[in-house]
């Protein structure tokens, strides 16, 4: 740094702390996105398997949710039915 | 007792390369027998940076296909008779490595050394995995930027989840903070995300801070881990990296900005 950087200096100050608030965010948003159990895409690729057994299913069309209330799991399966109904079916 | 230790970070040249080459050779340098295995299949470099890139015959994957044997694959260092390296194949694609295969070569290896480094590739594909998969410890190499620490701390999810300590219930994988790249002119500017802000991010602790330094590059331009040049910083925070691993307490270096001379502040470096 020299004399000549002294002025530009002024004006990138800083930027690590909005670094540092970025990251705190997306790391926080990622660690509830992905710490899920990691069984989950298993379960759906065979809830798939199975499902499309008897029914024309897309994967698009099964949607697996694991939701944490208190000292609760809640397992969710949304299966939207070719034909347009909707079964939801919930376990613990 | 063996120790497998895995050099990972995800992203992708932040110096896991480096810090293996260097971690390795300090080990051994106090007199650990220690390998340190290539695990980026098909990108092989820890050869270049080890200086033992003509001398490689047989490589990982010939061994885990047993087209040759551990002792035909593995190289002795040149300067270091503990100090031994299993380079990475250059051709072969990355699914030779399986779960099985790779834990009978590290079971052969615990036999024979005190310390098993495995340098990583970057990603979070199969060749990582495999890499952190048998790992007791583990070096987390981070660079003060931020795709770095957010890279960093979706390796050490996985190191939570997808190891075979994880898996089994054991204690969890040890895991160590490497800072690389640090400047602490940048710091003090404000301009760089400092030491406590790491720690702080990912909420493991420190074992070494390496100093942006250019005997890096020339260290590795010339095949000889940086550790061994005694006059460099870099060399010598990777020093005290080994030092602190083996338990001694070390106080952290080069962590300051440095004094400059009236003539130099004025007029840049």
């Amino acid at each position: 740094m020299s004399i000549f950087d002294y002025f530009r200096r002024k004006t990138a100050k800083g930027t690590a702390a909005i670094a540092k608030e970025r990251l705190h965010i997306v790391m926080a948003h990622e660690h509830r996105t992905t710490k899920g159990p990691d069984y989950l895409p298993a379960l759906k690729r065979e809830l798939m398997e199975v499902i499309s057994k008897y029914v024309p299913v897309s994967k698009e069309d099964i949607k697996v949710n694991l939701e944490r209330h208190g000292d609760c799991e809640i397992l969710e399966l949304n299966i939207a039915l070719p034909e347009g109904k909707e079964e939801t079916a919930a376990a613990n | 007792m063996s120790k497998v230790i895995v050099v990972t970070s995800g992203k992708g040249g932040v110096g896991k390369t480096t810090t293996s080459a260097s971690f390795a050779a300090g080990l051994a340098g106090r007199g650990h027998r220690t390998v340190v295995i290539d695990f980026d299949i098909g990108l092989r470099n820890l050869d270049l940076v080890m200086g033992c890139e003509r001398r490689v015959v047989y490589d990982f994957v010939n061994v885990i296909n047993e087209e040759a044997s551990l002792k035909q694959a593995l190289i002795r260092d040149k300067v270091d008779n503990n100090l031994y390296i299993l380079p990475a194949s250059q051709t072969r694609d990355k699914d030779a490595l399986t779960q099985d295969k790779v834990g009978k070569v590290i079971g052969e290896l615990r036999e024979n050394f005190d310390y098993i480094v495995c340098d990583s590739p970057a990603g979070i594909e199969k060749g990582a995995l495999m890499a952190m998969f048998f790992a007791d410890e583990a070096l987390v190499v981070t660079n003060p930027e931020i795709s770095s620490v957010r890279d960093s701390d979706r390796i050490l999810g996985m190191l939570a989840a997808k190891s075979l300590r994880a898996i089994e219930g054991e204690e969890p994988i040890k895991e160590h903070l490497v800072v690389t790249r640090y400047s602490p002119e940048r710091v003090n500017m404000g301009e760089m995300l400092s030491l406590d802000d790491i720690r702080e991010l990912l909420g493991i602790d420190l074992i070494g801070v390496i100093p942006e330094s250019e005997d890096v590059l020339q260290a590795s331009n010339s095949g000889v881990p940086v550790i061994r040049n005694e006059r460099s910083k870099s060399g010598q925070a990777y020093q005290d990296m080994v030092a602190r691993f083996l338990g001694e307490e070390v106080p952290m270096r080069f962590l300051e900005v440095e004094k400059k001379g009236f003539l130099s502040r004025i007029f840049g470096a």
